[in-house]
């Protein structure tokens, strides 16, 4: 990497700077402060507030920082009095709009206007004359307005324009005029639009859920990660007197950047849903339901399945995916005691006939950071903005670089990036399709014998040609499969074909697998195949489908609402149906009380330490930030307790760290799983594949009243296709 | 001629010859530079002002987000976002049209008409701007300007004769 340097003089201190940058850029690397609003690192430059305004010697009047690309022996001075006067008139002009509502406004106390207001403003104003008032828009439930306040630093229109892709927020009219708004009155739609909360340096746009909640010095600030998918987005939770206020984005450059998605900074608001379960709970032989004490509770959880783990056909666990990795593992560790093997987290996964030839874990197959130097990417059943939003955005910055990236999907969903080639496949079609690009790929070359049946009689396309020619060009190539593929009832056949692709056109294979930590419940056995640390067990359990369709003697339930998660008609039924049922839940809900006999109240992803891993096998712990509410307890010493009750040996932990640490020994010595080969692969029948709502994936977000008022919120449910 | 679909089917035939025709002097990639020629032809279509749906027509016909076709219309002066009369009429009053009686002529058109700056009449026949900035005709002032025609050297007279002459 040779870049090319520039000698340049700030303040008189000399140093180096990238040829061709900006001056803030190099003075910000530096440590030399320059104040500012509308610059922002990650969006365009539009030198419109004024405020970084320094002097460089010989340039007749001083110049905005962010604006000023840096030239060799420049020497700027951003203290002088030259500059400084420029800094403080910029301000006073600001301020001449500015309402003096601090003490009533959401932003005071974490303010820039207010913090450069005391660096540069003057202690009285000049200005007699009136303010000007600007009417506030409705933007929807998740951005308030109080638009008066704003200083048209346009930063959010830049968000729209340059991040979200589709610009919602605009400034019409002009001068003493001009507003800020969409000027129609409609929401801002875009899964990532709370992030113009971040963005905007003054109280014009802040968090509706949050509006008069609390302010920032009063609360505390813990790092946190976010459950909902496996990006494991690094988030802060500020919590107040116990209780988690708000979400904000903890930067982290090779994951989220500086942004956070929606259903991350408004979850919170489904962790004190109306339905939290504050006490454990027994039902009474009449139906009804009885508080109890946790000893009583605990008892009667262990009594009732040590003793339908006797009975066949035996006990089942279901977990949520977006449980820690010490829940996972605590809950494999039971299963092994209750001497079951049916223990899944994949709710909504169909097809298990490959599983033996799962990976340890699945990945992505690169590093999330990797993904905005793609050259091309091929994606196979997945609605990409609504399951990892965050990788959506990364994945429309390649394509604004030229990555070609090309999508089979039953639906052309909106993206905001210009898509090279899109097949439109429903589920029936999709093998078909997959094979077809394949074939293209292997250009008569031949194929695993494995893959022949899907392969004999498929003729490509121009399209499928296309993307295999993108997926063999350029340096970077990815295959991912979706959600929607793993829900599809032929994902064997699309992951073998994806992988024989991948194989044949030298591109990643990543699996998008749902839920925030799949990958930790893989490598915790959390699934029917394999026990913890990844050894392949002598002979596979249930899985979670057969476990929902099939009723057993008796369920345990991990943070998941087996009806509403998996969804599979009946599957509240199934589970009516056990003879006991002890359920780990934060919530109790009508459903869970119908399925349920012993409700064991739990932390959620807020209330509970706990370690994520992401799709790119990154290990992230978390302390608990929120306090549990009512009695609740994190649901790792719940489960540490039920190990203890039925005289499991090793359930003595101290903390979720000693948890983490035991599994994480355990991988070290543990062998990945030696690739199965599979068989010849059958054609099956083909059911529909659902398409959850973005907000309905796990049940702390089925409670987020906000997200659930927004358009992605009042979404239903999806079905594509059926068999052919 | 493109495709016409949507809300673009709002815009008449002559319209899209004439933003066709705009958009043809831009690098492909750029009809976002035909805006301003596009909503010109669109308000002559509606007779004298943009509707939310025209505007949108406008959007959708050179694929840009809405709210990019708003800005451009609510920043510019000549273009009106609310119904209004289809005659514009628009009387300067800047310094040498003021120095030659421009106020007069204003306070003639408004009593004649029996509307105030930035009232169009009950009949829908005459939009009267609000205060019109100089429009370089100070050689002929006083001076105003009716649907982009110049009229200079103004007396109450002229006035009347032509704003008489408006249907």
């Amino acid at each position: 990497m040779s870049e090319e340097f520039v000698n340049i003089e700030v303040n008189g201190v000399p140093m180096k700077a990238r040829k061709g940058e900006n001056i803030i850029r190099a003075t910000d690397r530096e440590g030399v402060y320059v104040p500012r609003f509308c610059y922002h690192d990650k969006l365009p430059i539009a030198a419109n507030c004024r405020m970084c305004l320094v002097e460089v010697e010989k340039a007749p009047k001083p110049l905005p920082a962010c604006a000023t690309p840096v030239a060799e022996g420049m020497k700027i001075y951003t203290h002088s009095v030259k500059a400084i006067g420029a800094q403080r008139s910029v301000m006073e002009f600001l301020l001449i709009n500015h309402p003096l509502d601090c003490p009533i406004c959401d932003q005071g106390g974490e303010c820039e206007l207010q913090d450069l207001a005391v660096g540069f403003g003057r202690d009285i104003s000049r200005f007699v004359e009136r303010k000007r008032s600007v009417k506030d828009k409705n933007l929807g439930p998740l951005v308030s307005t109080d638009m008066t306040r704003c200083i048209h630093c346009t930063r959010c229109v830049r968000f729209g324009q340059d991040i979200a892709g589709i610009q919602e927020i605009g400034a019409t009219g002009r001068g003493e005029n001009m507003e800020i708004g969409t000027f129609i009155e409609h929401s801002v739609d875009h899964e990532l639009s709370g992030n113009i909360i971040d963005l905007c340096p003054v109280g014009a746009l802040n968090s509706k859920p949050f509006r008069y909640r609390g302010r920032g010095w009063e609360m505390t600030q813990v790092p946190l990660i976010s459950p909902h998918d496996g990006v494991g987005t690094q988030l802060y939770g500020h919590v107040l007197r116990g209780r988690l206020m708000r979400v904000v984005p903890r930067p982290c450059e090779e994951i989220n950047e500086t942004w956070i998605a929606d259903r991350d900074r408004f979850s919170y608001e489904g962790v004190y849903g109306e339905d939290r379960l504050l006490a454990p709970q027994l039902r009474q032989p009449d139906g009804s339901w009885c508080e109890v004490e946790w000893d009583v509770a605990l008892a009667a959880a262990a009594q009732g399945l040590a003793g339908v783990a006797r009975e066949a056909p035996g006990v089942g666990l279901l977990a949520h995916p977006s449980s820690t990795l010490e829940e996972l593992y605590l809950l494999a560790r039971l299963a092994e005691g209750l001497g079951s093997a049916n223990i899944d987290h994949r709710l909504r996964q169909r097809d298990f006939r490959e599983q033996a030839s799962d990976a340890l874990a699945p990945s992505l197959g690169l590093p999330i950071a990797d993904i905005d130097k793609l050259d091309a990417l091929l994606v196979v059943g997945a609605n990409l903005r609504h399951e990892v939003p965050i990788l959506a955005h990364r994945v429309r910055k390649a394509s604004l670089r030229g990555a070609r990236i090309s999508f089979i999907n039953p639906v052309r969903f909106d993206y905001f990036f210009s898509v090279a080639h899109s097949v439109l496949s429903p589920p029936a079609q999709q093998v078909a399709d997959l094979a077809a690009v394949l074939m293209a790929a292997l250009d008569g070359a031949a194929a695993a014998a494995q893959l022949s049946g899907l392969l004999a009689g498929v003729v490509p396309t121009d399209e499928h040609r296309a993307i295999a020619a993108a997926l063999m060009s350029g340096e970077r190539r990815a295959i991912w499969l979706g959600a929607l593929a793993a829900r599809s009832s032929r994902y064997s056949e699309l992951r073998a074909l994806a992988r024989a692709l991948a194989a044949a056109s030298g591109a990643s294979y990543g699996e998008l697998a749902e839920g925030g930590n799949a990958a930790g419940a893989y490598l915790a056995g959390a699934v029917p195949h394999r026990s913890a640390g990844g050894a392949v067990r002598a002979a596979a359990g249930r899985s979670a489908r057969q476990m929902l369709e099939q009723t057993l003697a008796g369920y345990l339930l991990l943070n998941t609402e087996p009806w509403a998660d998996a969804a599979l008609p009946g599957a509240l039924a199934t589970l009516a149906n056990a003879r006991c049922v002890v359920a780990v839940s934060a919530y109790a809900s009508e459903e869970m009380k119908r399925a349920a006999h012993i409700l064991l109240p739990a932390g959620t992803f807020a209330e509970t330490s706990g370690t994520y891993v992401n799709l790119e096998g990154r290990w992230q712990s978390q302390g608990g930030a929120a306090r549990p509410l009512g009695v609740s307890r994190p649901a790792w010493k719940i489960l540490r307790v039920l190990g203890n009750l039925l005289e499991l040996p090793g359930f003595d932990y101290q903390s979720s760290e000693q948890v983490r640490d035991e599994l994480k020994s355990r991988l070290e010595v543990a062998r990945p799983p030696a690739l199965h080969a599979a068989g010849t692969l059958q054609t099956a029948a083909t059911d529909a594949v659902p398409d959850l709502p973005m907000y309905q994936i796990d049940p702390v977000l089925r409670r987020a009243a906000p997200l659930l008022r927004t358009r992605d919120g009042r979404a239903t449910m999806q079905l594509y296709g059926g068999t052919a | 001629m493109s495709q016409v679909q949507g809300k673009a089917g709002l815009l008449s035939g002559h319209t899209r010859e004439e933003i066709d025709h705009w958009m043809a002097k831009f690098p492909p990639g750029r009809q976002r530079s035909a805006v301003l020629s596009a909503l010109r032809a669109v308000q002559e279509q509606n007779l004298g002002f943009l509707t939310p749906e025209l505007m949108d027509a406008v959007a959708e016909y050179l694929r840009l987000p809405p709210i990019q076709v708003y800005e451009v219309a609510s920043f510019y002066s000549m273009f009106e976002t609310r119904p209004c009369g289809r005659h514009h009429v628009s009387v300067c009053t800047n310094i040498s049209c003021m120095l030659r009686g421009g106020e007069d002529i204003q306070a003639h058109v408004e009593r004649k008409l029996g509307i105030r700056a930035g009232q169009s009449t009950p009949d829908g026949r005459i939009f009267l701007k609000r205060e019109e900035e100089c429009l370089a005709a100070c050689t002929g002032a006083p001076m105003m300007m009716v649907d982009h025609v110049y009229h200079e050297h103004l007396t109450p007279e002229t006035v009347d004769q032509i704003l008489d002459a408006l249907e």
